[in-house]
């Protein structure tokens, strides 16, 4: 049982490695994009595993089915030149990778200093199912109850990047017809269609 | 396990009275068929109000000496952070007043300018009050999102959306590194509260830190840094400045930094104080780098909202210099300098915001202000006072922030920093002297090509603004005590 949980680990994980690398690397936005729902899914499994099933459900449904589509509406309708991006990119290849070697060495460094505390095993293989909480409900307990205010907070975050879309974007052009659907159920039949008579071989 | 539990919002009613005014605003702009500058005007009056409300009722509720802790130790207020708030509601407010007159020449229409202010106010102050690094990250999202969309307001303009698209991409990458520094924290330390961490700090120096703590200080430095524009995290400041309308720059310069530097403060001397060695080394190096390139990266600039950025950058490493020396003088003397910076560049705003020609870009070059003491004396003159305030000339306000700042470097023993310090300042009054100089010898140009600066646009909000801030300045030296007083009861909430 718990070689079938390792083995799920590192086959989860290491399609989540591989693919997040191709959404980096992938020549094709699109394939990019294609990649990253494929993460996601496998971050899903990996969710699962660790005995959170509604947060893998909701990556699931969340990512995979609104935001990953998104992003591939997106892509679609931009048309991007990956060459001119991997031109400018080669030109930034030194100082970008003297700043993420950097990062990468203070990585390395840090894992050496990593201890894991006792309890965390424990904690690990009960994350969440204490004294019968489910998943659902603990999470609605930290959201609703511990984090009320960051909750509502992220709320009105929320509410600022809609009003910075409309307006940066909403333009009140002239000359836009718009539906009006009063006016267009009020119309009049008697107002709009006549009927004319039409002699054969002329126009009108 | 379910139990009763009523958010305790009477504690956070200023920020609730500025979210409903701003929602409430947010309404009333949706609904209307036009919005013009005036909706626009009206809209900034009606901000003013409600932040002159949240002041009122904070001063109410606050009890001097009073500590509390609300939303289970996420939000928390004593006399520094009630002190802080008092100074970013107020700094808000006065940008508002001095930006109504210039609105439309600014090209400000959307009415969702004193919206998009109002909620980066309140983003501003869930950053000096949170005591979590997660509430503390929604309010630096708040802020920075707000402030991103103000950058970019005037859309039409290519400078402005350049100079929003900066100002993004790199709040952007501050924030990644802020969370990389946090979830670090985090992973070590088990919790995101600042008084846990700073326990579990305790706990573990003795027996020998682990690395990850001090990486997660250096991120989360890193990030605070850009926020202040400290260089090397400076590289956005003279692009934002000059990019965006006058009255925005005013905005980005006075009460984010104020917000920032409290936040620096709280977070270096809260959780990571008996981190000092670790992190003074840091914040000394970046006190000396933001001295050293305000004073002469700004020599040769001649576009003067970039020399203000410039001027900006090396201001907040004399802040700094105040934070390096990590005392109860130092943030005595943090706190006098940031309420001082915060008068002295809503006033130089202010000046240059009520100077305004037959173009609507307002003063951009130092030339167009050339001879402007003769055309208008009094602007001139309360220009100058701020120059010679910025440059540190006694007996003007700016010098005594400089010298509690000097005084506190002293007494935690970095001489060298305060020398450096000294030196800048006398490189930095150059520019400002030659503002002055500009005003008050040259000679206005006869067939001017430019018209700027001919004539002043004023309104009584800003009038008032104009006046208390050139008094605050002038006169300080006459009856310092009540900011000082102040600045001890900062620096007596916040022990070290």
């Amino acid at each position: 049982m718990i070689n079938i949980a390792a083995i799920l680990f590192y086959l989860f994980s290491g399609v989540l490695l591989s693919s997040a690398m191709m959404v980096v690397t992938a020549r094709n936005t699109v394939h990019g994009v294609l990649f990253l729902i494929l993460a996601f899914f496998n971050a899903a499994g990996l969710f699962i595993l660790a005995n959170a099933e509604f947060l893998a459900l909701l990556l699931v449904v969340v990512y995979v089915g609104a935001v990953a589509v998104l992003f591939l509406f997106v892509v679609m309708m931009l048309n991007v030149e990956m060459g001119n991006i991997q031109k400018t990119a080669r030109e930034y290849s030194v100082a970008g990778g003297l700043i993420g070697g950097t990062l990468a060495v203070e990585l390395i460094l840090m894992l050496y200093s990593w201890n894991t505390s006792p309890e965390a095993f424990e904690m690990i293989s009960s994350p969440i199912s204490k004294d019968g909480v489910t998943n659902t409900q603990a999470l609605g307990n930290l959201i609703y109850t511990h984090y009320a205010l960051i909750f509502q907070a992220s709320g009105i975050i929320l509410l600022i990047a809609m009003v910075g879309a409309i307006v940066l974007t909403l333009r009140h052009r002239e000359g836009i017809r718009r539906q009006k659907i009063g006016d267009q159920l009020a119309r009049d039949p008697k107002d709009s269609v006549s009927l004319v008579d039409i002699s054969p071989g002329s126009g009108i | 396990m379910i139990e009763a539990y009523i958010p305790d919002f009477y504690r956070i009613l200023p920020e609730v009275i500025l979210i409903l005014a701003a929602l409430g605003m947010l309404i009333e702009g949706s609904f209307r068929k036009i919005t013009d500058s005036k909706l626009t005007a009206r809209f900034c009056r009606n901000a003013i109000v409600a932040i002159v409300i949240a002041v009122v009722v904070l001063c109410i509720q606050h009890k001097s000496g009073e500590n509390w802790v609300t939303f289970e130790g996420q939000i928390v207020q004593d006399d520094f952070i009630f002190l802080a708030k008092l100074l970013i509601l107020v700094g808000s407010a006065a940008v508002l007043a001095i930006s109504i007159p210039s609105l439309a020449k600014e090209q400000i229409l959307s009415f969702e300018y004193a919206v998009l202010v109002l909620f980066a106010t309140v983003g501003m102050l869930l950053m000096v009050e949170a005591n979590d690094f997660i509430s503390l990250f929604v309010g630096l999202e708040m802020q920075g999102l707000s402030l991103y969309v103000l950058a970019a307001i005037n859309r039409d303009q290519l400078s402005s959306s350049e100079a929003a698209l900066k100002y993004f991409v790199l709040g952007a990458i501050s924030t990644c590194l802020y969370l990389y520094g946090t979830s670090l924290l985090y992973g070590f330390a088990g919790s995101t509260s600042f008084d846990v961490i700073g326990a579990v700090i305790r706990v573990e120096s003795a027996v020998g830190l682990p690395l990850g703590f001090i990486i997660a200080l250096v991120f989360i430095i890193a990030s605070l840094a850009f926020k202040v524009s400290a260089v090397p995290f400076h590289m956005w400041t003279p692009d934002v400045y000059q990019g965006c309308p006058t009255a925005i720059t005013a905005f980005i310069a006075a009460a984010p930094k104020v917000a920032g530097m409290i936040v620096f403060l709280r977070i270096l001397v809260l959780p990571f104080i008996l981190m000092y060695g670790e992190w003074q080394a840091i914040i000394v190096f970046l006190s000396f780098a933001s001295m050293v390139l305000g004073a002469f990266a700004a020599l040769r600039q001649t576009d003067i909202k970039r020399l203000l950025a410039y001027s900006s950058i090396g201001q907040m490493g004399y802040v700094l210099l105040g934070v390096a020396a990590g005392n109860d003088d130092g943030i005595q003397a943090v706190f006098v300098y940031i309420t001082l910076y915060l008068v002295m560049i809503i006033g130089t705003f202010g000046c240059l915001l009520s100077l305004r020609g037959k173009g609507h870009f307002g003063v951009q070059n130092l030339q167009d202000l050339s001879g402007i003491s003769t055309l208008h004396p009094k602007i001139a003159f309360i220009l100058a006072a701020f120059m010679f305030s910025l440059a540190g000339i006694p007996p003007l306000a700016g010098f005594f922030a400089k010298l509690y700042v000097f005084k506190a470097a002293i007494s935690a023993g970095l001489f060298g920093l305060a020398i450096i310090g000294v030196l800048t300042s006398v490189v930095a009054s150059y520019y400002y002297l030659k503002i002055v100089k500009i005003m008050y010898f040259d000679e206005v140009p006869a067939a001017p090509t430019i018209t700027f600066g001919q004539s002043v646009v004023v309104s009584p909000e800003m009038i008032v603004v104009l006046n208390a801030c050139g008094i605050i300045i002038l006169f300080f030296f006459i009856y310092p005590n009540p900011l000082l007083e102040m600045a001890q009861r900062a620096a007596l909430a916040l022990p070290i």
